[in-house]
């Protein structure tokens, strides 16, 4: 009996049921379909598992429960509209169901994505080690083919981008004074896609033939002749895209809609305008990535020959498609970033972010420009050449809004009253480095130097600068810097800070050598080069061994700090926006009164200014300027 | 009081860029120079070098200074100053960045016109990519003639090579496809670079000036060989490049005296048959992932060839083929049976079209025959 009411209960054991029945209806499908046909083999694997992988993960949600609640209203069965029985968690088991509270949500959603942050990094190291000395050593080269492919795949869909919509989940709604996100069960199903999509990428190096091969970017017509593998990477692509966008639209609702009173567009914080540039990113530019893997899913599996040059296919098409998608995921893997930057630099720099209205425009402008320059990827590609000095045009004027962003957050540092915080340490390191991502990015998009070192471990170079000296630095700036609002608890400082100095060094010691084998002609996804090559390849790998490593010290920390760390203030870091107002970790629907918010959200150093006020209570953020004492707790 | 940090820092600045540009221009970054465009795209990039340092000092520079200078002391509760903005320093960071992202783009299509620009007198060479190997089609007669329009298929006039060899000073329009996925034609040596897209012909256009041996590389991901699909380069002067071509144009002549086919042949036309065979070896990039001592190959990427007869014994039997059978089974259709050992799905499927059965079975023949361990 006790099986039974657990099997109709929503949840993880109902999920695993869910999984058998979508497999067997899977396979159910396709045997009888290609029976009926007369198909032979009736049992055959390719066409079972393409199936599979869209019937298994729909059969694990619906047994999770993610669409409970809209088939009972569908159905016409009674429905509480203000149901908050999956709001919030008491247990760590609340965190393994279908919840709807966004602070649980977020923090699904971080964890998840370290998670595959972990597996990228533990394939990087295997690369690292394979490529330490010329000649084959370790693996096979269909593997190490697969590494890159997954590491890349991994680090993409499954960390940079979602762990930034993770870290907004969490804080997005507290800064605008909001109780949750605008579709709280929207948000939960967008979460539960992202460890299906992850799972595939995992599990295709257990499909015949091994994992795909064909780096991220899946360019056709390799990727439709290659084995099985590939289709994990194209139906993976699905489940995380549809995440992307059910989020997006959500943080486009929430933000246009839930603003706390007061709240006008020129006083939200930057990390709103950020996650609001974002998202209209995601949803603009995600379908066409979604399409490009559509189109591969259908050339493999029904022989559609988009990219089959004998049946009139076009080759080219494949990659104006998938980069009109995948340079705008550049920026909306680094908007959030810039987003996090502005919070943590104000608040620790005790200073109003300069410029705050070119911020945001400049957000904007990316936005924009971000659409105009995808074919800089394809200097070298064939396409239509008048197509390239446009494109090259436009990639050099995104330089202008970037620079605006760097400028302004160094004029916020100037006259400030600078903490060095590990946040901060974080937030500094990621103006250098992303300074210098962006300077290669420049000579990059000069299109008789591209065309030299297009597809060299130079363009290896400049991403790693761009996302993991940009983007993970922003993030780890955001992770310590909102560690004690998600935890109720500090982090340790000298490990922070112990972990901040040995990751800038050894970051730049693993990448930097790579932009001198790039130029000197070592091209990317190779797994053996020439001898020419031996000295800095062995120094770039055991550069990233130590590398590797420091993310320990933060493992270590965070777990440590989460357990046993002092408990934390509501506001340690006296900042003026309205998630510090409340307590840490905040309340179960986070505001017991609603804000009303009365001026910008950085007023330091203003006298008597405030950014959002409680009736009930004083001003909870005075300018700190003579008094000294931090603010009052929430005490209600 | 104010005047004198920006003018420290200012000064601190210069310096740092001053020796930041010396040190930047003093690496070594490219590999040599070899054709007519390679100076003009180093220059470019000492150009760049010369712009970004600065940037990079500035930026550095405004970051140390302000943390030595505004770090807080302990126990430091105070707020910065509540300096909103500043009109004036925000229209010259985004003019002053404008103008010069624009010179470099204008500075950049000069210098991309310039390496395209056609050339008179160009002689016209294809360049074929396949997994896992290069060739090359030259024009029999004549410097300036056309070796075909159809890019990779054979045709009377043209002789074809596993070796590009080009004539110092000589332009050299090449026009380049694929067979089978997009490849990507490269000489480091050369600064220039394109995809080999399949059902499409690219082209490139150099000037080679310097004699040399260099490598052409395929810098677009190919499948599991893709490291390994290298070619090499000459650039002779006008003579040998004549002499060359006289010999490639005979190939008979030029590949007959081979070393190690000889030892068991029966009559002259079983040596004739692995002499071909050989020379199918080469021509199709067999050599880019299988070892092969007597073709001096040594790929890793398929099994090694140097044992075929005793393992297409093996395997046959499991099979139920005779030796031959199987090794003509495995080149034609590679996807029936795959070594244990070797990923399935990666020997290239596309041989059974490209060669004639005569071919491949003077391809099997010579396998056998070199094959013996």
């Amino acid at each position: 009996m006790a099986y039974a009411a657990r099997l109709k209960a929503p949840g993880l054991f109902r999920a695993a049921f869910g999984v058998l029945l979508g497999f067997g209806f899977g396979f159910g499908l396709v045997v009888g379909l290609r029976a009926l046909s007369n198909l032979h083999p009736v049992i055959k694997t390719d066409p079972i598992v393409t199936v599979e992988l869209i019937t298994v993960p729909f059969g694990f949600l619906f047994g999770l429960g993610a669409f409970d609640y809209w088939f009972r209203w569908a159905s016409g069965a009674p429905t509480i509209p203000e149901d908050h029985s999956g709001h919030g968690a008491k247990s760590w088991r609340d965190y393994f169901r279908v919840n709807t509270d966004h602070k649980v949500i977020g923090l699904q959603y971080i964890c998840t994505t370290f998670f595959f942050f972990v597996c990228g990094g533990l394939m990087a190291m295997l690369m690292r080690a394979e490529l330490a000395a010329p000649g084959m050593q370790f693996v096979s080269p269909n593997t190490f083919n697969g590494l890159f492919s997954v590491h890349a795949s991994l680090m993409i869909f499954l960390f940079i981008i979602p762990v930034f919509a993770g870290i907004a989940n969490y804080v997005l709604p507290l800064m605008i004074g909001a109780p949750d996100m605008a579709f709280p069960r929207l948000n939960a199903l967008s979460y539960w896609l992202l460890p299906i999509a992850g799972i595939m990428m995992l599990a295709s190096f257990f499909a015949p033939g091994g994992s795909f091969a064909t780096g991220w970017t899946a360019y056709a017509p390799l990727s439709t002749d290659t084995p099985l593998g590939q289709t994990f990477f194209s139906m993976a692509v699905q489940f995380a895209g549809a995440s992307s966008v059910a989020t997006a639209l959500n943080f486009l609702v929430t933000i246009i809609t839930m603003r706390a009173p007061g709240m006008t567009f020129w006083r939200m914080p930057l990390l709103v305008w950020a996650n609001f540039t974002t998202s209209l990113l995601v949803v603009i530019a995600t379908p066409f990535i979604a399409g490009s893997q559509f189109f591969l899913i259908l050339d493999r599996a029904m022989h559609f020959n988009f990219f089959d040059v004998a049946k009139g296919g076009d080759i080219l098409m494949y990659q104006h498609v998938f980069w009109f998608y995948s340079h705008p995921a550049v920026y909306i893997m680094m908007l959030p970033g810039f987003g996090i930057i502005s919070e943590v630099i104000s608040a620790h720099a005790r200073k109003p972010v300069f410029g705050y209205r070119m911020m945001a425009f400049s957000l904007m402008a990316i936005v924009v420009l971000g659409f105009t320059v995808w074919a800089h990827h394809m200097f070298v590609s064939g396409m239509f050449p008048w197509l390239r000095v446009p494109m090259m045009i436009t990639t050099m004027l995104i330089a202008v809004p970037t620079g605006i962003k760097i400028f302004s957050w160094l004029a916020t540092l100037w006259r400030g009253v600078i903490h060095l915080t590990t946040p901060m340490l974080f937030a500094l390191g990621f103006i250098t480095m992303f300074t210098l991502g962006g300077i290669s990015g420049i000579m990059l998009a000069v299109i008789p130097f591209d065309i030299h070192v297009s597809d060299t471990y130079f363009v290896v170079a400049h991403i790693h600068y761009v996302l993991f000296g940009g983007s993970v630095f922003t993030i780890f700036a955001g992770i310590y810097h909102w560690f004690p609002k998600m935890t109720g608890r500090m982090y340790d400082e000298s490990l922070g800070r112990l972990h901040f100095w040995l990751s800038f060094i050894f970051f730049n010691l693993t990448f930097g050598p790579m932009h001198f084998v790039g130029i000197d002609g070592m091209p990317r996804r190779v797994a053996d080069y020439a001898h020419q090559y031996a000295a800095w390849n062995a120094f770039i790998s055991v550069s990233a061994f130590i590398f590797g490593m420091t993310f320990f010290i933060f493992v270590y920390n965070i777990v440590t700090s989460w357990r046993h760390g002092p408990i934390a203030a509501a506001n340690p870091w006296r900042a003026h926006t309205l998630e510090w107002q409340v307590s840490s970790p905040p309340p179960i629907f986070n505001f017991d009164e609603v804000p009303t918010v009365v001026g910008g959200p950085y007023e330091f150093g203003v006298p008597g200014a405030v950014h959002g006020v409680f009736k009930e209570r004083v001003p909870v953020t005075t300018a700190a300027g003579g008094g000294g004492a931090p603010p009052p707790v929430n005490t209600e | 009081m104010r005047k004198h940090p920006l003018a420290q820092m200012l000064t601190i600045g210069v310096v740092a860029s001053l020796i930041g540009i010396a040190i930047a221009l003093n690496i070594r970054w490219f590999p040599p120079a070899a054709d007519t465009a390679s100076h003009k795209i180093d220059t470019l990039y000492d150009v760049l070098l010369i712009c970004s340092v600065p940037i990079f000092v500035l930026v550095m520079t405004v970051a140390i200074y302000s943390v030595v200078k505004f770090r807080a002391k302990p126990g430091d509760m105070s707020d910065g100053a509540p300096i909103h903005g500043n009109t004036r320093l925000e229209i010259a960071w985004v003019t002053i960045p404008f103008i010069m992202v624009t010179g470099l783009a204008i500075y950049g299509w000069v210098v991309l016109n310039n390496v395209e620009a056609k050339k008179t007198n160009e002689r016209i060479i294809n360049v074929v990519g396949q997994q896992f190997t290069w060739h090359f089609q030259y024009a029999k007669n004549g410097a300036t003639a056309d070796p075909g329009k159809n890019c990779g298929q054979d045709n009377p006039n043209e002789v074809t090579t596993n070796t590009l060899v080009l004539q110092k000073d000589q332009p050299v329009y090449f026009r380049i496809c694929s067979k089978d996925v997009i490849h990507s034609f490269w000489v480091p040596e050369f600064r220039l670079k394109q995809d080999a897209v399949p059902g499409i012909n690219t082209h490139m256009r150099l000037t080679p000036n310097k004699l040399g041996n260099y490598t052409v590389v395929c810098t677009e991901l190919c499948g599991l060989g893709h490291s390994t699909m290298r070619s090499p380069v000459h650039v002779v002067n006008s003579q040998q490049f004549a002499t060359w071509l006289r010999q490639q144009a005979a190939p008979t002549a030029a590949q007959a005296p081979s070393g190690g086919g000889g030892g068991q042949a029966g009559g002259g036309g079983a040596a004739a048959g692995t002499a071909q065979g050989k020379q199918l070896f080469a021509s199709n990039g067999c050599g880019g992932c299988h070892t092969l001592a007597d073709a001096g190959a040594n790929g890793t990427v398929g099994p090694n060839l140097n044992t075929i007869d005793a393992s297409a014994a093996k395997f046959g039997k499991q099979l139920g083929q005779t030796p031959q059978q199987y090794i003509f089974t495995s080149i034609k259709n590679p996807t029936a049976f795959t070594v244990p050992g070797f990923p399935k799905g990666v020997m290239p499927s596309t041989f059974g079209q490209q060669l004639s059965p005569q071919q491949l079975n003077a391809l099997v023949k010579y396998l056998m025959s070199v094959g013996k361990g």
